[in-house]
């Protein structure tokens, strides 16, 4: 579904990612995993056009993106939340939900969808973003991103600073959306995260990526948690 | 009642009332109340920009120069009538806010506004090269007898009234639409956050550019009906001073409000009008009164309603 192939990149002549390569398949949740600096959130970045590549190719369904300016990215069916969620803070939840909706034309029925899946949202819908709780940011973050349909969704650490209750709602809505066929690509630094909900993890390390491990072979495995970020 | 139609009914309401003071309002002020209408119509063409957008420009004036000259000059060297030369005045600033626009869309931030001011210095010095045409500081004055559209004499006190509102009610309209819209919507989201926006997936330029071109295109509306409403036109009006006034009107009343425009311009003309009539030294009062309501009411008169409780105003 998403195929990231030799990739290079950074910013301003400071390269950040050196040969990465992975992939991401409908229904599968593939996990960046590195210390601070590896790379991660660049590396969404770069998919998400944000950042030029010059080197290697991006793909999507078989589409190549990797040169596509970012406005046209979300219309290959991406969806992005970055870092810090980024909402239109002066906007209220309802009308931060239209923005999304609004890029594909049509409603076809996503708000609702949203909006049951989160449904703290619908009892918020006339509440400025500014005024919501971290977790209900997140929420609607990611309800905003899901409004565009997405065939892929790059999550930039959506548990960052969230209590747990919220953290498992967030982890139960990421879950949710594999199974509806949608390929995740989370960047997570916590490794109860990262153990509890993906599929397979991709180690970078100094802009590099390694062969991507089931996460299920990792539990057998904790010097790899050892070696990548020293825990 | 849906906060839709709480706010179609308070704008409807408020040409309501401008239509009912035409007949009792004193001459003096009859004729204020026209020009501070034209001029609510300039704001809001500006707000659409700066409130809404989140672009600040400084070149505004070349725009309401655009319009006016584009009507006054085809009325005075190719003889034109009235409705043709508002035509060709509104033609002029989408051409003029179009190229523009193209050119400005290169720019961000600071330099967005040294290049509006760049540009609207350059269209006040061409007024003034081309004196010959435009009459440069001394003007042109629009004969009484041309200013009429479809019978109707729009130098006569009243018939002037009644085309400033319908101005301004179009202008209203149009900002409504605008803000009730998905067009507006992404306006707003542009000006929180440009690149957030850009990731949804939506041509930012595309979206900035059509703000620049509605902007420009009610901004020359208002300066072709001022020409043809008041009868004259001056390179006084391309000034940067042009510029500037917008911005003052639209920050006192409150930016990004469909209503902050007109209270910002009544507020700021009778400001000064009445000041001026205590003493010489006016733009003191003003400038004081300015500081205080910007200490006070940071987001504007209208803003700072809208922030204290009537959260549904547009």
């Amino acid at each position: 579904m998403l195929v990231v192939k030799e990739i290079s990149s950074g910013y301003q002549g400071a390269q950040v990612l050196h040969n990465v390569s992975f992939d991401v398949q409908a229904g599968e949740i593939v996990c960046l995993f590195g210390r601070n600096g590896a790379g991660k959130s660049t590396c969404l970045k770069t998919i998400m056009g944000l950042i030029s590549t010059d080197v290697g190719r991006i793909a999507c369904n078989g589409i190549e993106i990797s040169q596509l300016p970012a406005n046209e990215v979300p219309r290959h069916g991406i969806g992005y939340i970055p870092q810090g969620r980024r909402l239109f803070s002066e906007l209220t939840v309802e009308e931060n939900l239209e923005i999304g909706l609004m890029v594909n034309g049509k409603d076809h029925g996503f708000r609702e969808e949203v909006l049951d899946m989160f449904p703290r949202l619908r009892e918020r819908l006339h509440q400025r973003a500014d005024t919501l709780s971290g977790g209900e940011q997140q929420m609607l973050a990611t309800g905003r991103a899901l409004c565009i349909s997405p065939k892929i969704l790059l999550l930039d650490e959506p548990t960052e600073g969230l209590q747990p209750s919220m953290i498992d709602q967030i982890r139960y809505a990421v879950k949710t959306l594999r199974d509806r066929g949608v390929a995740i690509l989370l960047v997570e630094q916590r490794v109860d995260a990262v153990l509890s909900i993906a599929d397979r993890v991709v180690f970078l390390e100094n802009g590099r990526s390694h062969d991507p491990v089931r996460a299920s072979e990792i539990q057998d495995k904790p010097d790899l948690f050892q070696r990548f970020i020293g825990v | 009642m849906s906060e839709l139609k709480k706010s179609w009914l308070l704008h409807l309401g408020i040409v309501a009332l401008l239509f009912v003071l035409q007949f009792v309002l004193p001459s003096y002020h009859h004729a204020s109340m026209a020009r501070i209408m034209v001029l609510t119509c300039y704001a809001m063409g500006y707000n659409i920009l700066f409130g809404y957008t989140g672009l600040l420009s400084l070149g505004h004036a070349l725009f309401f120069a655009a319009g006016m000259y584009g009507l006054s000059l085809s009325m005075q060297h190719l003889e034109w009538l009235a409705g043709p030369a508002l035509i060709i005045g509104l033609l002029s600033g989408v051409v003029v806010s179009l190229t523009i626009g193209l050119l400005l869309l290169r720019t961000t931030g600071v330099a967005f506004m040294i290049v509006t001011l760049m540009f609207s210095q350059a269209g006040y010095l061409t007024v003034l090269y081309f004196g010959e045409f435009t009459r440069g500081d001394e003007g042109l004055v629009i004969q009484q007898e041309l200013r009429s559209i479809a019978g109707i004499d729009l130098s006569d006190p009243t018939s002037r009234y009644f085309a400033a509102l319908l101005l301004m009610t179009i202008c209203i309209i149009v900002s409504l639409r605008v803000v009730q819209a998905g067009f507006g919507r992404v306006l707003v989201a542009i000006r929180e956050n440009n690149e957030r926006t850009r990731m949804l997936g939506y041509d930012i330029q595309r979206h900035k550019l059509s703000a620049i071109v509605l902007s420009g295109t009610m901004s020359a509306a208002a300066g072709a009906c001022y020409c043809l409403l008041f009868g004259y036109a001056g390179a006084t009006f391309a000034s940067v001073q042009y510029s500037i006034f917008p911005l003052l009107w639209v920050l006192l009343g409150g930016a990004g409000t469909v209503l902050g425009p007109f209270v910002g311009t009544l507020f700021m003309f009778y400001l000064i009008d009445l000041s001026s009539g205590l003493t010489t030294a006016y733009m003191l009062i003003a400038g004081f009164s300015l500081v205080m309501l910007t200490l006070f009411a940071p987001q504007g008169l209208v803003g700072e309603i809208r922030r204290r409780g009537l959260r549904w105003l547009p």
